[in-house]
């Protein structure tokens, strides 16, 4: 018996698992969440792959390309699993995309993708551990809470 | 080849595109020494944006283009036309491409000039963006070193001044990182090179940090000397004595082997006292005068025939 599901099964809907511990908020932040959710949440659950990870299970909700992109910022290490009537009928772990548009905002403020012009940001993956990315327009580099705090 | 392309950053050119610009260069100097007239350019039309105050930069495209019987348009000064209006860049540029077959541009924001090369179908030369990168000035610094000390490879470049906002200097780091070259960083703690500029040299240039010029003079083949904005210091009792540190006089130029060349993007302010001027290693005015063959090479083969 799996002993981090201390909650009751989901019928359909996504679980993202192996969140680094402590940064399950932050996941549930960046989602577009409704009535229709149902969540449960797990923070510093004990993991035998991790240490202690995260969990979220989210009710009738399947992600979008940008919402794992997203995730991929911010727990890289996460695993997805999609539920259909109680069983898990797809389960995967996130691709570090080689490039984000339009989901992070440069830190730089003197960057030309702050100063209203019709652009979307565009960063590039520089390093993925520690996640480091780059604006391809005024070349930063942003990694860990300056990452956090532009999503 | 460079026809039809933007030049946004020393990145963007392979080393046979910079070696190409050089052999083109020289041919441009020639004909600048020799009087020869040109018509390369006749009947083409050089946009100059600039949303920053330059004197040198911009007059040095727009005599390049012209000696190249080209013709040029520049936008006002900004504060006086369509951005004190609100207009982005991105429509400035849409119109701008429609009146001209080149177009450079300075601005204040890092990465304007990428923005504006994407909005653009005709090439955009960047001129300098923010605190991030002015190529064509870096084709300069390095033509100069080709010209007045030999060759590239093999010597000692000493950069000492703003290394944190001076976008000269990013640029030409990440340029000297294609040559061997040892380079010696000199900065005051508070204006030390940038640390993703620095993660993209390391490794691939032997570089020396310190905030101490002097034990590097004797082993310095090109003395590479830039300007401390005042503007930078909220204290300026900091920068005075900064300047006052940093300043390079003939005493300094003294301790420099022979054969060695001082160098500096100009304009300067305090940092070489003028008396070093009269002295053999200042190239600096030779720097700049290389700005126009350099920058009629560039201009031609992007826009030429
Ligand atoms: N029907 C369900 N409702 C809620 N959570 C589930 C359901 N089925 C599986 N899970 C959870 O999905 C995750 C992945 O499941 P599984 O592949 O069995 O485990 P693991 O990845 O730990 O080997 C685990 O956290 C598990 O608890
Ligand atoms: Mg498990
Ligand atoms: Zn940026």
């Amino acid at each position: 018996m799996d002993k981090t599901l201390k909650i009751s099964k989901i019928k359909d809907g996504t679980v993202i698992d192996h969140i680094d511990a402590g940064k399950a908020l932050k996941v549930l932040n960046i989602l577009g969440i409704d009535e229709s959710n149902s969540i449960s949440i797990g923070i510093r659950v004990m993991s035998g792959k991790i240490g202690y990870k995260d969990v979220i299970k989210i009710e009738n909700k399947f992600l979008e390309k940008i919402e794992l992109d997203k995730i991929a910022l911010i727990a890289n290490r996460a695993t997805i699993s999609i539920i259909k009537n109680y069983e898990i009928i797809e389960k995967f772990s996130l691709d570090m995309p080689e490039t984000f548009k339009g989901i992070v905002k440069c830190d730089n403020q003197n960057c030309i993708t702050n100063a209203g012009e019709p652009v979307r940001s565009e960063f590039s993956t520089v390093e993925t551990n520690p996640l480091t990315i780059k604006c391809i327009y005024c070349k930063k580099e942003m990694s860990g809470d300056e990452i956090l705090r532009n999503i | 080849m460079l026809k039809n392309r933007s030049i946004i950053s020393i990145a963007d050119l392979s080393d046979e595109d910079i070696n190409e610009i050089f052999t083109e260069a020289d041919k441009m100097l020639e004909n600048l020494n020799s009087g020869q007239k040109m018509n390369d350019m006749e009947s083409r039309i050089l946009a100059t944006l600039f949303y920053e105050p330059s004197t040198r930069t911009r007059l040095s495209f727009e005599s390049a283009m012209q000696r190249l019987g080209g013709s040029v348009i520049s936008m006002a000064d900004s504060k006086t036309s369509s951005t004190s209006k609100g207009e982005t860049l991105a429509d400035t540029v849409r119109i701008v491409e429609s009146y001209s077959d080149i177009i450079v541009i300075r601005h204040p924001l890092e990465g304007a000039a990428l923005l504006a090369s994407k909005f653009s179908s005709k090439p955009v030369i960047n001129a300098g963006d923010g605190s991030g990168e002015h190529p064509t000035q870096t084709l300069i610094d390095l033509y100069t070193i080709r010209k007045e000390s030999g060759s590239i490879d093999g010597k000692t470049i000493t950069i000492i001044g703003d290394l944190k906002y001076g976008r000269t200097v990013h640029s030409l780091l990440s340029a000297l990182a294609r040559y061997r070259v040892n380079v010696n960083l000199v900065s005051p703690e508070s204006l030390a090179l940038p640390k993703h500029v620095y993660n993209e040299i390391k490794g691939r240039l032997k570089v020396n940090v310190s905030t101490d010029l002097e034990p590097f003079l004797a082993q310095t083949d090109i003395l590479y000397v830039t300007r401390i904005q005042k503007e930078r210091f909220t204290d300026k009792n900091e920068y005075a004595r900064l300047i006052g540190s940093y300043k390079i006089t003939g005493r300094e130029a003294d301790m420099l082997p022979s054969g060695a060349i001082i160098m500096h993007p100009l304009p300067r302010v305090d940092e070489i006292s003028p008396e070093v001027d009269n002295r053999e290693p200042a190239k600096y005015f030779r720097q700049a005068y290389y700005g126009v063959p350099v920058r009629m090479a560039l201009i031609s083969m992007i826009a030429g025939e």
